[in-house]
């Protein structure tokens, strides 16, 4: 696979992720906004294994899948700037994309992406043969009962479908390491599933381990699962509360950190023990938090960018910033 | 004292930890979103979770049949449908299949509504689903005072009791949810919801309604913000010599007829104001509750009529607001 053809997506996706953030920022875009920053070699990778026929379940960090299967962009800005023009006529917004030329259906609710999935997946054999489905979903998602039956149905099924596991540590704003029994891989493995382990930040590694799973599905062999490991660069959504509070614990974080302190003393509740727990384990997230925040080591486009070499990089970012704008000028939303 | 909307409802859940070893939370992220009653009781009775709602919501119920009393937070009321069973089949029917002898104690805390640009499977209210079924109580405050006293009650509570609180009346809520510390968004919060005086220790009783506007022409029936937007539109009609009743429900299950009925047996009409779908829920239940008293007012109902919007500007069109209530009773009493 062709890495200069990687980067440009990584690039495009990060682009238009960076142009959302500064609309969302100034109050164009509302609501919630989760962005896919740090996933874009996963998309990049996943993307380039698929053709016209092929669909994909996504999760609430969808656009740089979106971007990458060639949804107009200018269509999903007004879409998020809540127009009657957009892609969904401003009923959606970002946890919600949805492209029909593009089989491509996104959710916000954590899990859902499998079975919808498994059902595409089912679709697809009966009607477009030879074609595959994808479910994107995170670490998180590993936990939702609806995923682990999607499993066992999908292998069940022998479905054509490639589960991608973006695991970035976090379930929402908990380690979710602490919350997840067994290995991720080896939940999927257990069903029968080949599992692979991926370096989620490398998008031709990634393209390695999807090809042939992708061409086992078109093939009539079953679905499989990759667990592709990459970095939350922007919380779990813009303005991430414990984000701020980890990075500004004297600022806003005062008051959060007065009335913890002055909980931790009241009469009446856990003996000494608990209570340090509590409190360490606390500090432990907020540690946590700022420094997952300042993880630059992993963010792909960095290191892909070292990969196809600075000049071509830069050559290629302008391009894409420069598509991104024109899109957000087409969609009006530098007005 | 005086408490913003959440602080309220946190302070009835601490009383209640600090008094009942048994009474203990959990819910995803609980550990940093109820931070301070972690570093008070610690991680034995506050429990993050994963994103496993019908694990956690069944063993919640599993654990109330156990002797706790869980407080299950499903953060948004709308990922009740990834743990409905739990609900519906479990702790709905254990009264029932026990002759009420044993029951579930739990309360199901969740953030609901909409109004801040979220789109339509994070602002639902499906209060009305919930209150569908036999077995829950369903309770939905629209003031601190409000959110204090039920919160403390559904603690006391002997069977299963879903505590709903409006995202618009949740500072902490609408802070992660809608504005993310951003200046450059604004919401039409009302203000009589955010914040208010509370009186320590007074429980408001599940399925007693309030009367927040005495009025002789019609009776407007609400909960939550929209008896703040029924509130408001009042106050403009009455300028139009249209004397609106407002009663705020509070409890949908069980529901407080008789306050409802004695209203509008004496206005004649009867206007509702509901933030969830229209059809199969609230709004015609409270008809029947009218009609079956022999009652035969004018009615009308200002309600969700579809799937929430994501764009702003059709979202507040959506929702039930004032130049739609207003407009409702100016039909109505005319």
């Amino acid at each position: 696979m062709d890495p200069i053809a990687l980067f440009r997506q990584m690039a495009r996706a990060r682009a238009f992720e960076e142009a959302i953030a500064a609309l969302w920022q100034a109050g164009r875009i509302s609501g919630e906004m989760h962005l896919g920053t740090g996933e874009e070699a996963v998309a990049a990778g996943v993307v380039a294994c698929l053709r016209p026929g092929d669909a994909v379940a996504l999760d609430h960090r969808a656009t740089p899948v979106l971007t990458g299967l060639g949804v107009d962009l200018a269509s999903m800005l007004r879409e998020l700037l809540g127009r009657e023009d957009g892609l969904q006529r401003g009923r959606a917004g970002h946890m919600h994309l949805m492209s029909r030329a593009h089989l491509a259906v996104s959710s916000g609710i954590v899990g859902s992406s499998a079975p919808l999935g498994a059902g595409l997946a089912l679709a697809g054999r009966a009607l477009r043969p030879g074609s595959a489905a994808v479910a994107f979903f995170g670490d998180g998602a590993m936990n939702q009962g609806m995923l682990l039956e999607a499993l066992n149905l999908a292998a069940a099924w022998r479905l054509p479908l490639l589960f991608v596991c973006k695991d970035n540590g976090w379930a929402i704003n908990t380690r979710s390491q602490t919350l997840t029994a067994g290995g991720i891989a080896a939940r999927a493995s257990t069903f029968g599933l080949p599992a692979e382990e991926v370096d989620g930040v490398d998008p031709v590694a990634v393209t390695r381990a999807v090809a042939p799973a992708i061409e086992r599905a078109r093939r009539g062999k079953g679905p499989s699962f990759i667990r592709a490991e990459v970095s939350r660069l922007d919380g779990h959504l813009l303005g991430d509360f414990l984000v701020r509070v980890a990075r500004s614990p004297a600022g806003e974080g005062r008051e959060l950190l007065r009335e913890v302190a002055a909980a931790a003393v009241a009469p009446g509740g856990g003996g000494l023990g608990a209570r340090a727990g509590a409190l360490f384990r606390l500090i432990d997230l907020m540690r946590l938090a700022r420094q997952k925040e300042r993880d630059t080591k992993r963010d792909p486009l960095e290191r892909a960018r070292r990969s196809v070499g600075e000049d071509v990089a830069a050559r290629l970012e302008d391009e894409a910033r420069a598509e991104v704008a024109a899109a957000v000028e087409s969609a009006g939303g530098t007005a | 004292m005086r408490l913003e909307f959440s602080a309220a409802v946190d302070a009835a859940v601490a009383e209640a930890m600090a008094r009942d070893p048994r009474v203990v939370i959990l819910g995803e992220d609980v550990d940093t979103i109820r931070a301070p009653l972690l570093a008070r009781f610690g991680a034995e009775r506050v429990l993050a979770t994963p994103i496993s709602e019908g694990a956690f919501m069944g063993a919640a119920v599993g654990a109330a049949l156990g002797g706790l009393r869980p407080i299950a937070e499903l953060m948004l009321v709308d990922f009740v449908g990834s743990c409905l069973d739990s609900l519906l089949n479990q702790a709905a029917k254990v009264g029932a299949f026990t002759a009420g002898t044993w029951k579930a104690p739990l309360v199901v805390r969740a953030a609901c509504g909409g109004g801040y640009g979220d789109g339509g499977q994070h602002e639902q209210a499906l209060w009305g689903l919930l209150a569908g079924i036999p077995g829950l109580s369903v309770v939905v405050p629209s003031t601190p005072q409000d959110a204090y006293g039920l919160m403390a009650a559904a603690l006391r509570h002997e069977g299963p009791v879903v505590f709903l609180e409006h995202k618009l009346l949740s500072a902490s809520w609408l802070e992660f949810m809608g504005r993310g510390g951003r200046d450059t968004v604004s919401f039409d919060v009302p203000l009589g919801g955010r914040e208010g005086e509370v009186a320590p220790g007074l429980e408001v009783p599940i399925g007693r309604a309030a009367l927040r506007r005495p009025g002789s022409r019609l009776t407007i029936v609400s909960l939550a913000v929209g008896v703040h937007r029924a509130l408001a539109a009042a106050e403009s009609l009455s300028g139009e010599g249209i004397d609106c009743e407002v009663i705020d429900l509070r409890s949908l299950r069980p529901l407080d007829g008789d306050a409802v009925v004695a209203s509008v047996g004496r206005t004649g009409r009867l206007l509702v104001v509901d933030e969830d779908y229209r059809e199969f829920g609230l709004s015609g239940e409270l008809a029947a509750v009218v009609l079956s008293a022999g009652l035969a007012p004018r009615y009308a109902r200002v309600c969700l009529e579809d799937t929430i919007p994501y764009a702003r500007h059709l979202e507040d069109a959506a929702l039930p607001n004032v130049a739609r209530i207003s407009a409702a009773a100016r039909v109505l009493a005319g």
